[in-house]
């Protein structure tokens, strides 16, 4: 699907060096590292609105999948409503129509907001801009979604029903994920596969898969789980550079 | 607080001051031509009301006129500018010369350049010029507040420049274009007074002139007659782009929800 070969990336420092890594169509990617470790250069290398300093960027399947991007904030047009946040990837490509709209609304149902299309960002919760921000990155078709830390400012609760709403549209529509966290039990509950950063500049030190079968909850209490959190913690205590 | 009181208050301040400005004129035997009492000023309100309606109404056309192409000419410049940052470079500083130039200073050359016999065109191009800053310059500063990450997505949906402006820059400027206005029509009114008075006696219609001629005549009350509808005047204009600015903004603006608090 996507594959980063020899990355660097100078701004006034190097913040990645020699990143070389191949997602796989339909997987699911977290990248851990500590903060200013270059985790979100990368989603920006991978949606190429940035260029790297050295290296290629390539989409290995499609010329241009489509992209959906969800940033840390929800990053919503205060001035529109919920449904023409929603439409508006649609709206830029001028398709919009009927049909798109009744598609922006099947997923603003899909991620629980039923009921919220004519409200305005101001008038939702943290939690429920998210879930706007989220729908309107998948609305058009996703194939590739890079989640900036998007559950950082969320509380526990609503963190954790975010992530499993996600995991089962995910699991429903198989498309590609590049998700960055600081947390190392949100990547681990979430991911098929894991890498880790060093700090600056970012170097891959780990890499990890997750093959547990059984239920997430099952997985969340098991002894694996836990193995998995203490030694990725392990990596990022050495990767970060004092 | 509630609102009838922050209301009535001013108003009910407003009498007292009202009441003991008449107690003293009249105590101290205060001369008409220094300063009339506010029944003289209203007497004279009543008495010459056709002729101060209809220069209030030469005053608020000018300043309309101007305010509205100021508005174009700095929403026009700002949105050039955030199309290129070269343009933005090299003109942005010289369009501070209208900042800093008083309009006083080049009203003879504005009315040379116009002609004597083209009075009100001179007086609603050196209106512009006073207006035309605080729009370009709150405009501007919208433009470059645009939210970075809202910039990439529309980066990653691969929108043109168009829609870019149009459906990202000016909405997300829209509070700064308002709060710019909002300065810019009271400036429009300044213009205009400053400018009728640098064009002198008899080239224009306006309460200047109505100010000048009773100065010159020493007739204060008639005077201050003007000077309060040209206050009036004022409010209103600010009362106007100040409910306009409530109604863009009130669905989904802190300012406009502040307002309604």
């Amino acid at each position: 699907m996507l594959r980063f070969s020899n990355i660097h990336m100078k701004f006034d420092k190097e913040i990645l060096s020699n990143i070389n890594l191949e997602v796989k169509k339909g997987e699911f990617l977290s990248i851990l590292g500590p903060s200013g470790s270059g985790k979100s250069t990368l989603l920006r290398l991978a949606s190429k609105i940035l260029d790297p300093s050295k290296g290629t960027v390539e989409y290995k399947d499609q010329r241009e999948p489509l992209i959906g991007f969800v940033f840390q904030e929800p990053t919503l047009m205060p001035w529109r409503d919920v449904l023409s946040n929603v439409v508006l990837p649609i709206e830029i490509k001028n398709k919009k129509n009927q049909l798109t709209k009744d598609y922006a609304l099947e997923w603003i149902e899909r991620v629980g907001l039923k009921g919220k299309e004519n409200s305005y960002p101001d008038e939702l919760s943290g939690g429920q801009k998210m879930r706007v921000s989220i729908a309107r990155s998948l609305v058009q078709g996703c194939d590739l979604l890079l989640l900036d830390e998007p559950f950082s400012a969320l509380d526990e609760v609503t963190r954790r029903r975010l992530e499993d709403d996600l995991l089962q549209i995910w699991e429903k529509e198989k498309f590609t994920v590049l998700f960055v966290t600081h947390s190392v039990s949100e990547a681990i509950y979430l991911s098929q596969r894991i890498i880790v950063l060093s700090s600056g500049p970012a170097e891959i030190i780990h890499e990890g898969h997750i093959n547990y079968q059984g239920s997430k909850k099952d997985f969340l209490e098991s002894r694996e789980f836990q193995e998995i959190n203490n030694n990725i913690y392990e990596k990022l205590e050495k990767g970060i550079r004092e | 607080m509630n609102k009838l009181t922050n209301f009535i208050s001013p108003l009910i301040a407003l009498v007292i001051i009202f009441i003991i400005w008449e107690f003293l004129v009249n105590i101290l035997s205060v001369p008409l031509y220094i300063l009339p009492s506010p029944s003289d000023i209203f007497l004279s309100l009543i008495n010459n009301l056709n002729e101060l309606l209809l220069a209030t109404l030469n005053t608020l056309k000018i300043t309309l006129v101007a305010f509205i192409i100021a508005t174009i000419l700095a929403i026009s410049l700002a949105v050039t500018f955030s199309l290129s940052k070269i343009l933005e470079i090299s003109l942005y500083p010289i369009t501070v010369i209208f900042q800093v130039t008083p309009v006083v200073a080049v009203a003879p050359l504005i009315l040379i350049w116009v002609g004597l016999d083209n009075a009100e065109t001179a007086i609603i191009i050196l209106s512009v010029i006073v207006a035309f800053f605080p729009v370009l310059a709150n405009t501007n500063l919208g433009f470059h507040s645009v939210d970075k990450n809202l910039k990439e997505m529309f980066i990653i949906n691969k929108a043109s420049k168009w829609q870019v402006l149009t459906k990202l820059n000016l909405p997300f400027a829209t509070p700064y274009i308002l709060t710019g206005m909002k300065t810019s029509i009271g400036l429009a009114l300044i213009g205009a007074v400053v400018a009728e008075f640098v064009a002198g006696t008899g080239t224009s219609t306006g309460l200047s002139w109505i100010i000048i001629e009773s100065g010159n005549r020493l007739d204060i009350a008639k005077l201050f007659s003007a000077l309060v509808l040209l206050v009036l005047l004022g409010v209103f204009l600010f009362l106007l782009m100040s409910s306009i600015e409530y109604n863009i903004l009130k669905r989904w603006h802190q300012s406009a929800k502040d307002t309604e608090g």
